[in-house]
């Protein structure tokens, strides 16, 4: 696939900062300060990467359970996404969401929430309401394969297909819903494109570990929302490396086996770019050696941020139940 | 027989001899076959009674409900599980819209045997969307009956009971309560729905509570015996149909009220407790009677905030003495020494 050199590095350097950033995370899980559950995507960053690059600021993003990578590909703001997971009150959601509840609406990010399909209506209305408002603002929702089980789904979809919605619908398949395959959840007959074809929705489906085709299904994806063509669906096959929710690994549970894991470990989506990378002169060992420095030194600003900011006065749990 | 279980493995044990003795009880729920079979309490199962009665699901909880509830109407017995009760909030329209209705408007030519478990979640910032306590909106509806077991004795004969029942039953089972152990007899036993239970007797103040909270009441009792005052705790076990003779008869006799009850304050059921009390025995009381629940917002994920979102202990005692008129200090305090967000030191999250 043919790519600019450029986009490439971009891509290149927002995944491995996800990457770094998850990483951190996991890391840090252990001292016990970040209470709440966190749902790590290692393993799946290129599909945020990918898709993200193609949306323009002003554009909307809404998302799932797994949101860390949709919310710093779209611009979120680190500092407050960490303190927001510390439980801090200079978070995003002032301490009220945590991991689950992202929300940066200075780059469009208009919230982030575990309710498995939940957001996907949520989403479909914002594409309505700008149609409404005669706006051009794409949404772009985010879910997982279990997400396409619930009714809201086809609720969603149809509603969109009938009224045109500029919405940009993502599927990131992992195969597993926390512990349950697919095979328990979904006849094998199963086609997704065919289904949203089906209610006249374009679709298309990539390798979610590819970022030069994930970069490119959405860009055709959003240029055709963005000329007024209506909703479009992706999907991408790809793997979440660590636990459900939580730092750890979890092969050991027996759910899947450690053979499938190795095999998808191995099509890790930064290393397989970073070796296209460097094999086609685009980056050079050093370079990435002063991205990962920069990198490292950004998040270490944040981490510290979060954890030096202060708690939520007690009377902050009472504020926010209406909206004045 | 003293034998110690963990409330899991009481409400595992109450499916399993279900499912041995009635060949059309099933169980479906998402993770029931999985690892770590719904936090321990479906472990097993698929092993002892095959896939057909114990199986996993699409994440599709309305749908999924209305297809147990279509399978009750031919004789099947279905219990219906979810991780999280906020879960199967997407499936309220077929549990009020129709299971809670059809014995009712088809002029009872039929029924719905359904028991629907759901965990409630607290703690570890399990925040706005994972730790509602719903139990005042599930009994409000006619037609559906709603327990909440505080002890492994009590989940296991209550469910039981549920699971024999002609009737939707919302099972509603703590997070915190899984890992909590209790006498529990091995042979199959039945607690009737709708009695509540005097779990400590007293003369000077009735404390009602239910699920988690009674634990809480009883560790108050306790610590007030020790000062010669005798709190009676009475464990509602089920929230609907409502015991109401042993919350009035209770309340006559100690003449002072505390309702603890794990929800918001507002319209639930700790206000439809003080509603019939002042209907029935507002003569016997001689000061005004307390409800201690969560404020009227949803949970807030950070600790710093949920510590304080949640009534602690100390909240309770402090009440009582204000109820008595005590001012002594009470050595009680020592409870407080534990992390509030975390059922045990053991907890060491995600979730
Ligand atoms: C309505 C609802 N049902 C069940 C759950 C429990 N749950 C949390 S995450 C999850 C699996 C989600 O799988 P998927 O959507 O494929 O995303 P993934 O976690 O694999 O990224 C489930 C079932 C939930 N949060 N909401």
């Amino acid at each position: 696939m043919k790519i600019d050199k450029k986009i490439a590095v971009f891509l290149y350097y927002h995944m491995l900062r996800i990457r770094m950033i998850e990483e951190k995370i996991a890391q840090l899980y252990a001292e016990q300060q970040m209470r709440c559950p966190v749902h790590l995507c290692i393993g799946q960053e290129a599909i945020a990467v990918g898709v993200c690059a193609n949306l323009l600021k002003k554009d909307y993003l809404l998302s799932n359970h797994r949101s860390h990578g949709h919310y710093l590909a779209k611009g979120g703001n680190l500092k407050q996404m960490l303190a927001e997971i510390y439980g801090k009150s200079t978070g995003c959601s002032k301490g009220k969401g945590g991991s689950m509840h992202l929300v940066d609406l200075t780059v469009g990010i208009l919230g982030t929430t575990p309710i498995v399909g939940g957001i996907i209506p949520v989403a479909t209305g914002v594409a309505f309401g700008t149609q409404m408002k005669e706006k051009d603002n794409l949404t772009a929702v985010f879910f997982g394969d279990a997400a396409t089980e619930e009714g809201v789904f086809f609720e969603s979809l149809n509603f969109a297909s009938l009224k045109k919605l500029p919405v940009l619908f993502i599927c990131e398949n992992n195969f597993f819903s926390v512990y349950s395959p697919l095979a328990v959840r979904q006849p094998k007959e199963r086609d997704n494109l065919a289904l949203v074809r089906s209610l006249g929705i374009k679709g298309s489906k990539g390798d979610g570990n590819n970022v030069f085709e994930v970069y490119a299904l959405a860009k055709k994806a959003v240029a055709d929302i963005r000329k007024g063509k209506g909703p479009y669906f992706l999907e991408f096959d790809t793997y979440r490396w660590r636990e459900h929710c939580g730092p750890n690994f979890d092969n050991d549970l027996g759910y899947r086996t450690e053979e499938d894991f190795l095999k998808w470990k191995k099509k890790c989506p930064l290393d397989s770019l970073e070796d296209k990378l460097i094999k086609g002169n685009i980056l050079s060992l050093s370079r990435i050696e002063s991205f990962k420095r920069n990198i490292q030194a950004e998040i270490n600003r944040a981490i510290s941020f979060a954890k030096n900011s202060p708690y939520p006065e007690t009377e902050e749990m009472l504020s926010d139940v209406y909206a004045k | 027989m003293n034998r110690q279980i963990n409330l899991a493995q009481a409400v595992l044990e109450a499916t399993a001899q279900c499912m041995q003795d009635d060949g059309s009880v099933y169980i479906m729920g998402l993770g029931v076959t999985d690892p770590k079979g719904v936090f321990g309490t479906t472990l097993g199962l698929e092993k002892k009674f095959g896939a057909k009665r114990v199986l996993d699901m699409p994440v599709a909880e309305n749908g999924m409900t209305g297809i147990a509830i279509g399978s009750a109407l031919v004789g099947m017995r279905p219990i219906l599980t979810h991780q999280r009760i906020d879960f199967m909030l997407l499936s309220l329209d077929q549990i009020i819209n129709n299971a809670a209705k059809w014995h009712y408007m088809f002029g009872g030519k039929m029924k719905i045997p359904i028991v629907i478990r759901l965990l409630v979640g607290r703690g570890w910032g399990q925040g706005p969307q994972h730790s509602q306590s719903l139990q005042a909106l599930f009994a409000h509806i006619p037609g559906l009956k709603v327990v909440m077991p505080a002890t492994p004795y009590d989940a296991k004969g209550l469910l039981v009971s549920a699971v024999e029942d002609n009737n939707p039953v919302i099972f509603i089972e703590h997070r915190w309560l899984h890992n909590t152990l209790g006498n529990v007899p091995l042979e199959k036993y039945r607690i009737p729905l709708g009695k509540a239970k005097v779990v400590k007797e007293g003369k000077d103040l009735t404390i009602i509570s239910s699920s988690y909270t009674t634990l809480e009441a009883i560790k108050v009792a306790e610590l007030f015996k020790n000062e010669g005052i005798n709190i009676e705790v009475v464990d509602l076990r089920t929230i609907k149909p409502l015991d109401e003779l042993t919350i009035i008869k209770s309340v006559k006799k100690t003449r002072r009220l505390i309702v603890i009850d794990s929800a918001w304050r507002s319209f639930s059921v700790a206000s439809e407790i003080l509603a019939q009390v002042a209907e029935k025995a507002y003569q016997s009381l001689k000061c005004a009677p307390v409800r201690i629940t969560f404020p009227d917002a949803p949970t807030p994920t950070g600790w710093a905030l949920s510590n304080h979102y949640y009534p602690q202990i100390e909240d309770i005692i402090n009440t009582v003495k204000k109820m008595l008129k005590i001012n002594k200090p009470q050595r009680s305090e020592k409870v407080l020494d534990k992390p509030l967000d975390v059922p045990d030191a053991t907890f060491k999250g995600p979730f």
